[in-house]
């Protein structure tokens, strides 16, 4: 399994809001490295999150996407103590996997 | 510990605490101590080697100029006479093309260990100077040069001033933060006629 | 008397500082949005990144003696790392010399883990597709002095020293271009293209920018020190290299931090 990920996930008024930093290259296969040659595409293209078993988001990402990416939502429906599961694969179908609980 | 010693050490404590430590406490290690410590601390890499580490006269007294040491009149002096000795003026027009000018303000590479040493170095105008209007993206380290000929005048003397302060500042200037473009090989003749150009061509952007 | 001396000393230092805040903020709603997309850039730092992978490698044995980093000395004892930053450079007398946090690291790395020096001060700094233990140690040990204030001392003879040959290299004109330090950080409210360049010799401006250093650097998707600053600067002032933990460079960054005496330490940072 690829680095680990950084998850914060804690409740604003009814709403948890879930920051996440994934390390990850998100190589965009547009560059040349110093001979020349091009450095072949690598990101990540699936991101999903769960709570109890529920998708709360899903993502669908590309080279667009800068290194090392931050992602922050917001959704409802789920309390303090509750886990996070983000999950993410990339294109080379690596993946990995993170949960975090949510605080007050 | 007597009171005598204890206000010397409260003084010294309060001395300490301010930003900056007094001058007085300690010594100004030597030009040859400095010059060994930074020999054993860098390696040769790329086209650096170690003898860019060697001050010529020029910069060892540069070396010496603090807020609280300004270069003394006389030193500048000696300083503008020496640099002036070494211009030199190609012959015939010193004014190149404005467009190659531009691209050679625009370029910062050159002379770093990681350029390539075969590949023509740049000027870097841009990292100090503000010169065409359209470019935004200007430094100021040095004076604006927007409109430079426009405002000084589009003359053969003032076009001899530009090439000579691009080849060497410091014939200028003592211990100018600028480069010695000529003097030390950084731009070439043609180059550094550009450059004039870019200054001293009524059509160039510089002058619009 | 002398305890009023000393006080009205720092609160002019103070009052400078203060200063210098709010004269940036009265320069109007750019500076103004600068610094709400620096808050904005800050929450989603990927230097977090690196300071775990810095705790993971401080508690790991490693190396032939399989040990981990548990027990290193950074200047306030064994195994302390809170605050640890705020003190650096210092004298050790264990070493006989002035370290800065990541010569200490290789002391500990070769003393404690039994690499050999050379092994310990390979590849210091990550790059694309490169991950190295250095820079993940450092942004953890960084990490656990956050938010307190800075404070080196010059009083060991070799500290002293040591400020004296920093300031000089500070000064030291020299290679194809002529440059020293000072010919970009030696004076007040100019900037290199559009960055902004602190001027060291200023203790306001030397203060914020050693404060925010190591740092992110989004350019490079790397987290950055001060050895790899100080290496980088010497690098576009066409020198050659500086040497990784070299007395020249402990040297330089000890003259720097004093200058910054007194600044709340907001590191590891995101810079562009």
């Amino acid at each position: 399994m690829a680095d680990p990920m950084k998850i914060r996930a804690a409740m604003v008024g009814d709403k948890v809001e879930v920051k996440v930093l994934m390390a990850h290259e998100m190589e965009t296969g547009q560059r040349k490295d110093a001979k020349g040659a091009t450095i072949p595409a690598w990101f990540i293209q699936n991101v999903t999150a769960t709570v109890n078993g529920r998708t709360v988001l899903s993502a669908e990402w590309g080279p667009a996407v800068a290194k090392n990416p931050f992602l922050s939502f917001r959704f409802s429906g789920a309390k303090a103590g509750d886990k996070v599961v983000i999950a993410w694969t990339d294109n080379h179908g690596d993946k990995r996997t993170d949960e975090a609980t949510i605080t007050a | 510990m007597n009171i005598r010693r204890l206000t010397i050490l409260v003084l010294t404590v309060a001395a300490g605490c301010s930003t900056m430590p007094s001058q007085e406490t300690t010594h100004t290690p030597s030009h040859a101590e400095v010059a060994a410590l930074l020999k054993s601390s860098f390696k040769a890499k790329g086209q650096a080697g170690l003898d860019r580490l060697d001050q010529d006269e020029m910069q060892r007294l540069c070396s010496e100029v603090r807020a609280d040491k300004p270069l003394a009149p006389d030193v500048a002096e000696k300083i503008v006479k020496a640099q002036a000795a070494t211009l030199r003026y190609p012959p015939g027009s010193l004014l190149g093309d404005w467009k190659s000018g531009e691209k050679i303000a625009q370029t910062g590479v050159g002379m770093q260990y990681s350029d390539d040493p075969t590949h023509p170095s740049g000027g870097n105008c841009y990292a100090c100077h503000q010169l065409a209007p359209h470019e935004m993206s200007y430094g100021t380290i040095g004076p604006s040069l927007y409109k430079f000929g426009a405002l000084r005048g589009y003359t053969p003397e003032m076009q001899k001033y530009v090439y000579g302060k691009v080849y060497n500042p410091d014939a200028f200037s003592a211990c100018s933060n600028m480069p010695r473009f000529g003097h030390m090989g950084i731009l070439t003749e043609q180059q550094i006629k550009d450059v004039v150009a870019l200054l001293m061509d009524p059509s160039s952007p510089v002058n619009k | 008397m002398k305890i009023a001396m000393a006080i009205g000393v720092a609160g002019i230092a103070g009052a400078t500082l203060a200063a210098s805040l709010s004269l940036a903020q009265d320069k109007g709603s750019a500076a103004a949005g600068i610094e709400q997309y620096r808050a904005a850039l800050a929450d989603g730092n990927p230097a977090e990144l690196w300071e775990a992978r810095g705790e993971g490698l401080w508690k790991e044995k490693r190396g032939p003696k399989k040990a981990s980093l548990e027990r290193c000395d950074l200047g306030l004892g064994p195994g302390v790392v809170k605050g640890a930053y705020t003190i650096l450079p210092k004298y050790f007398p264990d070493t006989d010399k002035v370290e800065d946090l990541e010569s200490r690291l290789v002391t500990c790395m070769v003393t404690l883990q039994g690499f050999t020096p050379e092994q310990a001060k390979k590849d210091p700094f990550g790059g694309p597709g490169k991950k190295v233990p250095m820079d993940a140690l450092v942004a953890y040990v960084t990490s656990e002095s956050r938010g307190m204030p800075m404070h080196v001392s010059l009083a060991h003879p070799k500290e002293k020293e040591a400020y004296e040959l920093g300031r000089e290299i500070f000064f030291y004109r020299g290679g194809s271009h002529d440059f020293g330090c000072t010919s970009c950080h030696g004076a007040d409210g100019k900037r290199i293209r559009l960055q902004d360049l602190p001027n060291l010799t200023n203790p306001a401006d030397a203060r914020r920018a050693y404060s925010t250093w190591p740092a992110y650097r989004v350019s490079q998707g790397e987290v950055r020190s001060m050895q790899w600053r100080l290496n980088d600067c010497f690098r576009q002032q066409r020198f050659p290299e500086l040497e990784f933990v070299s007395p020249a460079s402990i040297a330089l960054t000890l003259y720097l931090a004093k200058n910054a005496d007194g600044a709340k330490f907001d590191a590891p940072a995101i810079k562009r």
